[in-house]
């Protein structure tokens, strides 16, 4: 596993555009390359089709952009499949954060298991961020989770951060395991009032 | 906020208790596991030392990975990569004394399949699955969640995951369906009004005269792809059509009990006074059968319609979406999809690979072969409609026909087997998305369309209007008229 700090209030680096709303899941990280039992190698194939042409490395942001943390995405991102493959992909290349105008629910659900804060902002702003990345491909784009901005250059911006998401990353509570596993006997309790368990 | 409704009954019933983030603690009552999405899970319970919760409510089967050759279903499998999935799914579920589906057993299939069909599946319980579709179990009345591999471990640690309420979009579906249109027409209508991002935040009750009318693989069809449309979930109230569908199951208790359960499942249906954050009234009355022309299921038309151009759509994202799709595609704005060649037919996966699909598309393979050029594949969603369509000789028709009959599992649905496009080879496909790469190729096309029109499409080497084949009806639609309607 990638180590990671449990409070996660802020994350800072450089920045990747990815254009294009409803980008799925299948581009993310192609289904052939699941069959791995762990996520160990998963950032290798990340994007893995869109960045290639007959194989060579062609102009994908994640190809010119290599050791960037902040991913810029449009609408509806991570849209399909429920693969964790996909953010762990995007975690694993070096990705921290990412802004977007909106993201499919089971992608940003699993960008919380993973610690991973997922901003919304609207079209203009995030079209704004896209294009300053693109002329300041080595500057560093600030995230802060707690006060839901983005700092670029000069400029910063409100932005969105599911209450749930902001909450758990900031208090550290995004394991989501030890966090239930504390209350097992409640779920005992909600479990004896289910008709359909009781009739086994 | 809505109220009433089987999602807030529901909900409220597994509640567990408030997360301090905000978050519900949701008790999962069924958790179905595969292969491929769970290992990783299995790996860091056994790295934090927990034991599965609740291994009596976990059943797992294998279907991503699943050869449907069946030469090729002998263990160890020629794929080394599969053999290691398969081998780890049989080492987690013996340990933790979890049911497997195995191919010994008879049963395996793909799980949205398998649940139902055994029983598994019942109304008013909440279903979680690490695969986007297990919101078909909503056919039932049942809370289907499509879940990452981080909350299969949540899942197998705690019997619960940590969710959010979403609002529900109550989805009116009102007239009847023509001949030759089913239930994959009425979601892939659905989905186009609404768009691929139309559920984003919600769940989607179905109901109207048209859904209610379905039956219960229909309704599966239905629910199977909300996930298509945006929504994490999608259900339709339980009604004597799904009691009918569960009696007699191997999961479903008999007699007495199934009298108790069957008050829980009426209890839970939505209230005639239930608020919605949202009604959407959609008509089917005198549709035509649906099929997609681009790289989303929302890029989809009525058979009539002619494939939208660039200039069609509103914003500029849109207007770049629509021209990379008809590159892809290499169509041309205006054009009829009717006439479309095709190279690969497949039929099956948890959208369409139930009896009553393989049941209607023999009545149409009945007495035709299908076109020289065409490689085509029925493989069935489980091995319980396996044996029941070669029961029926349905198998017959379809090898008669010219398919290949094949064992169960995902197959050309995302290609995890052997199973896959080639090139920039096209596919009439009874599956459920057309995104680019996901039939194993990356310059694959696939085009979405009901069970019925995907063997029209095999007997004509191209899409075609089912209706023809019904007594060879002059109504039919061919390209010809979609140019008109164009013009």
């Amino acid at each position: 596993m990638v180590d990671k700090p449990q409070h996660i209030t802020d994350v800072s680096g450089t920045g990747v555009p990815i254009y294009g709303d409803d980008i799925d899941t299948d581009q993310i990280l192609p289904a052939r390359f699941m069959k791995e039992v762990t996520f160990d190698n998963m950032a290798d194939y990340l994007f893995y089709d869109a960045r290639r042409d007959d194989g060579e490395f062609n102009d994908h942001p994640l190809n010119r952009f290599a050791g960037a943390n902040v991913a810029v995405v449009n609408k509806n991102f991570g849209m399909g499949s429920s693969r964790e493959h996909a953010p762990q992909a995007m975690m694993r290349w070096g990705i921290d954060a990412v802004v977007g105008e909106s993201y499919a629910e089971i992608f940003r659900d699993n960008c919380k298991s993973l610690g991973i804060p997922a901003a919304t902002a609207d079209h203009e702003t995030v079209t704004e961020i896209q294009e300053w990345i693109e002329a300041n491909p080595d500057e560093d784009i600030h995230i802060d989770v707690e006060a839901e901005t983005v700092t670029y250059g000069d400029t910063t911006v409100d932005v969105e951060i599911d209450g749930a998401m902001q909450q758990a990353l900031v208090e550290g509570i995004w394991d989501t395991t030890s966090l239930m596993y504390s209350n097992m006997s409640k779920v005992e309790e909600t479990v004896a009032d289910l008709p359909y368990i009781e009739a086994e | 906020m809505s109220s009433g409704t089987l999602y807030d009954k529901v909900w409220d019933k597994h509640k567990v208790t408030e997360l301090p983030n905000g978050q519900d603690q949701l008790f999962i009552g069924l958790h179905l596991v595969h292969e491929v999405t769970s290992p990783q899970a299995f790996g860091m319970l056994r790295e934090r030392d927990i034991d599965v919760a609740y291994p009596g409510r976990t059943f797992a089967t294998t279907d991503h990975i699943a050869p449907t050759e069946e030469a090729k279903r002998k263990r160890p499998l020629e794929d080394d990569q599969a053999e290691k999935m398969l081998d780890a799914l049989d080492t987690n579920t013996a340990e933790n004394g979890i049911t497997f589906f195995d191919f010994e057993s008879g049963r395996q299939g793909i799980t949205h399949v398998v649940a139902p069909e055994l029983g598994l599946t019942q109304p008013g319980m909440t279903v979680a699955c690490g695969d986007s579709h297990t919101a078909t179990h909503g056919a039932f009345g049942s809370i289907g969640v499509g879940v990452g591999t981080s909350q299969i471990r949540d899942i197998l640690a705690t019997g619960s995951i940590a969710a959010e309420k979403q609002k529900v979009r109550r989805i009116e579906v009102e007239g009847s369906l023509n001949e030759g249109v089913y239930a994959k027409d009425i979601i892939l209508k659905i989905i186009q009004e609404l768009g691929v991002d139309g559920g984003v935040g919600h769940v989607y009750e179905y109901g109207g005269p048209a859904i209610e009318e379905l039956g219960m693989e229909g309704r599966l069809a239905v629910c199977n792809m909300s996930i298509e449309g945006g929504a994490r979930a999608g259900y339709i109230n339980p009604d004597e059509t799904t009691y009918d569908y569960l009696k007699g199951r191997e999961y479903v208790p008999e007699g007495e009990e199934f009298e108790q359960l069957k008050e829980y499942w009426e209890s839970i249906a939505s209230d005639a006074d239930a608020e919605y954050d949202d009604v959407v009234t959609i008509d089917v009355d005198d549709m035509d059968p649906m099929v997609t022309w681009g790289i989303n299921p929302g890029q989809v038309v009525e058979i009539s319609e002619p494939v939208p151009a660039p200039e069609d759509f509103e914003t500029e994202t849109d207007q770049e979406a629509a021209q990379q799709a008809l590159d892809h595609m290499d169509i041309e704005p205006g054009q009829s999809m009717l006439g479309y060649d095709i190279d690969v037919a497949f039929l099956g996966t948890c959208t369409n690979g139930r009896v009553s699909d393989f049941r209607r598309a023999a009545e149409i393979l009945e007495g035709h072969t299908i076109d020289d050029g065409v490689r085509a594949l029925a493989v069935p969603g489980s091995e319980t409609v396996r044996r029941q369509c070669e029961a029926e000789g349905i198998d017959e028709t379809f090898i008669e026909a010219g398919f290949q009959w094949r064992r169960a599992g995902c197959s050309m649905c995302l290609a995890m087997n052997d199973d896959s496009l080639e090139g920039d080879e096209a596919a009439a496909s009874s599956s459920n998305r057309n995104f680019i790469g996901r039939q194993g190729s990356k310059d694959g096309r696939t085009v979405l369309m009901s069970p019925v029109m995907v063997a029209a499409a095999a007997v004509e080497g191209e899409i075609t209007d089912v209706r023809r084949f019904y007594d060879d009806r002059a109504d039919a639609l061919t390209a010809e008229d979609v140019s008109e309607v164009a013009d």
